[in-house]
């Protein structure tokens, strides 16, 4: 018989444990819980970087492990945040809008109700009225099916289109591309039904939680980031750990030699498409409430690219080299992007970080490509574990 | 005694060069067979109709007792069906062990969910170990793949082909490349396979075809020229002209 999974994987409780620590340093440090060393917007960028690791996890497994080279997961990750923002604007607007009407000698008949809540919505936009793609935006357990079910439908359709037609390599990767600008075209039009671009908004306010401060919200969305990260990875360990994975890196490695040993090739690549598409689209609706505004520009082909470079980075084919990616390089990102970092003056010319900062990730990139095709995991493997191996 | 594999009046046009022309050909159940023929005799294209990666113009290819058409059923299925193909190029999951290689190819549930919820039982690893010994890498379970000899690849190799258990064999080349001492025991290896399923050796070599002494196929033009023993082929006036005789 087999060992039990983690034994065979002692890496993964490492991970487990380091994820945990963590968190509870980043609460004990945390303004909701009194130290007040770490601000909340601190706390929220921590927490959405949490959420950032988990899209990067999702990637690994299907470009790292199974090789889809996907530049399309970011929009699965943004179509988690319109899902769950459809929901909190929803609520929030209707008890705003209940709050207004509380003097009135009649209460609202459900069609007021919804009128209200539609032209305070669309106002931005010219409409009054609700969109079809509204039509579950009023109950949460509806939303958040809708999280994993509409990230995870729209992947199914567009992987058994590709896949079955044998569609792979820079094509796919050419493909996905033309689906997520097509996504952020179609939600950048006014009559979407998605605000075009002003996105959802003011998401930070959870409906019903109006009497609990930002600095607590932002622990509780910090601790849930934490969860979701810890939990899938696990998820996401245990399926390459055993023989599906075996399966999926063969694929990856020589797809046709796979065929000719019986495994129906496009089942595999569909199920991990599928599949991490819903990772995705949960990463996404922990992020954008923390974030308080979701737009279609969050979809542009270039946020996708941004993935596939974390994970490069970071170091293909090893989850936790995809954490470590994802982590570094947004959070040196909002650092560089900040306007924090001191402008280099060269006396003819002065470099602002604000606009350089692209250059720089392209060098670090081309760096890791050159240097370490395993990435900064390939490094750390080399200097720490080549001594016990 | 009725045939395993049936090929019959395939035709296939490549850009208007025919690589196989109205070619017939037929395998029982536990035979060994060796195809021969130049350069472009289409050898490989046979292989690539028989395990659905070319669908021919024409032509029927039937396979096993209810003699289902192979030609509707995609390559996974095929394979699925008992078919095994060895490449001429040794092509194993270098980034493996060779434990995990054999593994992967051992006739079990291949549907994803199958292989997802799937654990190794005893009876598994045993079966493993004892292709190894077979194959002669009882000793380099733990080995990367990739470490591997190039002998050792190929016989690796033919290790996974042997268990998918597969009823018939289809092996390009398996010589090419190989020691003497290596090449022995590739000979054996193919003749001990052979005695419980049909194994069709496509090979250049006349000295490793020889050694195989079984009857052959000789290739020219995408259809069959000559049938019959090694030496009754090579008395041949037409196998001498277009193969031997240059």
């Amino acid at each position: 018989m087999q060992r039990s999974f983690i034994a065979r994987n002692p890496s993964v409780l490492v991970f487990l444990a380091a994820l945990a620590l963590f968190t509870i340093l980043v609460t004990i440090l945390a303004e909701g819980a009194g130290a007040g060393v770490i601000s909340t917007s601190f706390v929220k960028t921590l927490g959405k970087t949490l959420c950032l690791c988990l899209v990067a996890v999702a990637m690994d497994l299907v470009w790292g492990y199974c090789g889809i080279l996907s530049l399309g997961h970011f929009a699965f990750f943004g179509l988690g945040g319109y899902m769950i923002g459809m929901w909190l604007m929803y609520a929030r607007t209707e008890e705003i809008v209940l709050s207004a009407n509380a003097g009135a000698a009649l209460p609202m008949t459900p069609q007021e109700l919804s009128d209200g809540i539609a032209a305070q919505i669309f106002g931005v936009v010219g409409g009054s009225e609700l969109p079809w793609v509204w039509s579950f935006a009023h109950s949460l357990p509806l939303q958040l099916m809708l999280i994993l079910l509409l990230p995870g439908l729209i992947a199914l359709v567009f992987g058994w289109l590709a896949f079955r037609s044998r569609v792979a390599g820079v094509y796919l990767s050419i493909l996905t591309q033309a689906m997520t600008l097509a996504l952020s075209l179609w939600l950048f039009q006014n009559d979407s039904g998605l605000r075009g671009n002003n996105g959802l908004s003011g998401l930070q306010n959870i409906p019903g939680l109006a009497e609990v401060p930002q600095a607590t919200l932002s622990l509780w969305f910090l601790w849930a980031s934490a969860f979701a990260l810890g939990g899938f990875y696990l998820l996401a360990a245990w399926v390459v750990s055993g023989k599906f994975g075996s399966v999926i890196r063969a694929i990856r490695d020589d797809e046709a030699r796979v065929r000719f040993l019986g495994y129906s090739v496009e089942g595999y690549k569909l199920f991990v498409f599928t599949l991490t598409a819903m990772i995705a689209g949960i990463a996404g609706a922990l992020y954008y409430p923390q974030a308080g505004i979701v737009n279609p520009a969050e979809i542009a082909p270039i946020a996708s690219i941004y993935l596939a470079v974390w994970v490069a980075i970071g170091g293909r084919g090893r989850l936790w080299g995809a954490v470590l990616g994802a982590a570094a390089v947004s959070l040196v990102s909002s650092w560089f992007t900040s306007g924090q970092v001191p402008a280099v003056p060269l006396g003819f010319y002065t470099v602002e970080w604000t606009d350089w900062w692209l250059v720089l990730l392209g060098f670090g990139f081309v760096a890791v490509t050159l240097f370490a095709p395993n990435g900064l995991a390939g490094l750390v493997e080399r200097i720490f574990i080549r001594g016990a191996k | 005694m009725s045939a395993l594999l049936e090929v019959s009046g395939v035709t296939v046009t490549f850009d208007g060069f025919r690589a196989i022309n109205d070619l017939s050909f037929e395998i029982g159940p536990a035979e060994l067979r060796a195809v021969i023929g130049p350069n472009g005799a289409g050898k490989t294209t046979f292989m690539d109709i028989v395990t659905g990666k070319t669908k021919p113009d024409t032509g029927r290819v039937l396979w096993g007792e209810e003699s289902r058409s192979l030609l509707r059923m995609s390559e996974a299925e095929i394979a699925r069906a008992g078919v095994g193909r060895k490449f001429q190029r040794p092509t194993v999951f270098e980034d493996q062990s060779v434990f995990d290689n054999l593994l992967l190819a051992l006739r079990k549930n291949r549907s994803p969910f199958g292989v997802l919820f799937y654990r190794r039982s005893a009876e598994d690893k045993a079966r493993v170990e004892a292709l190894a010994a077979e194959i002669g890498l009882a000793d380099q379970l733990g080995r990367l793949a990739a470490e591997l000899s190039h002998g050792q690849k190929q016989w690796l190799e033919i290790g996974m082909l042997l268990a998918q258990e597969p009823r018939l064999l289809l092996v390009d080349e398996p010589a090419a490349g190989m020691t003497p001492a290596e090449r022995e025991h590739t000979t054996d290896l193919l003749v001990q396979a052979a005695k419980t399923r049909a194994v069709v050796v496509v090979e250049h070599d006349m000295e490793f075809v020889r050694r195989l002494d079984c009857k052959v196929t000789v290739l020219h033009e995408g259809r069959v020229l000559a049938e019959g023993s090694l030496d009754h082929v090579t008395r041949n006036q037409e196998v001498i002209d277009v193969y031997l005789g240059r």
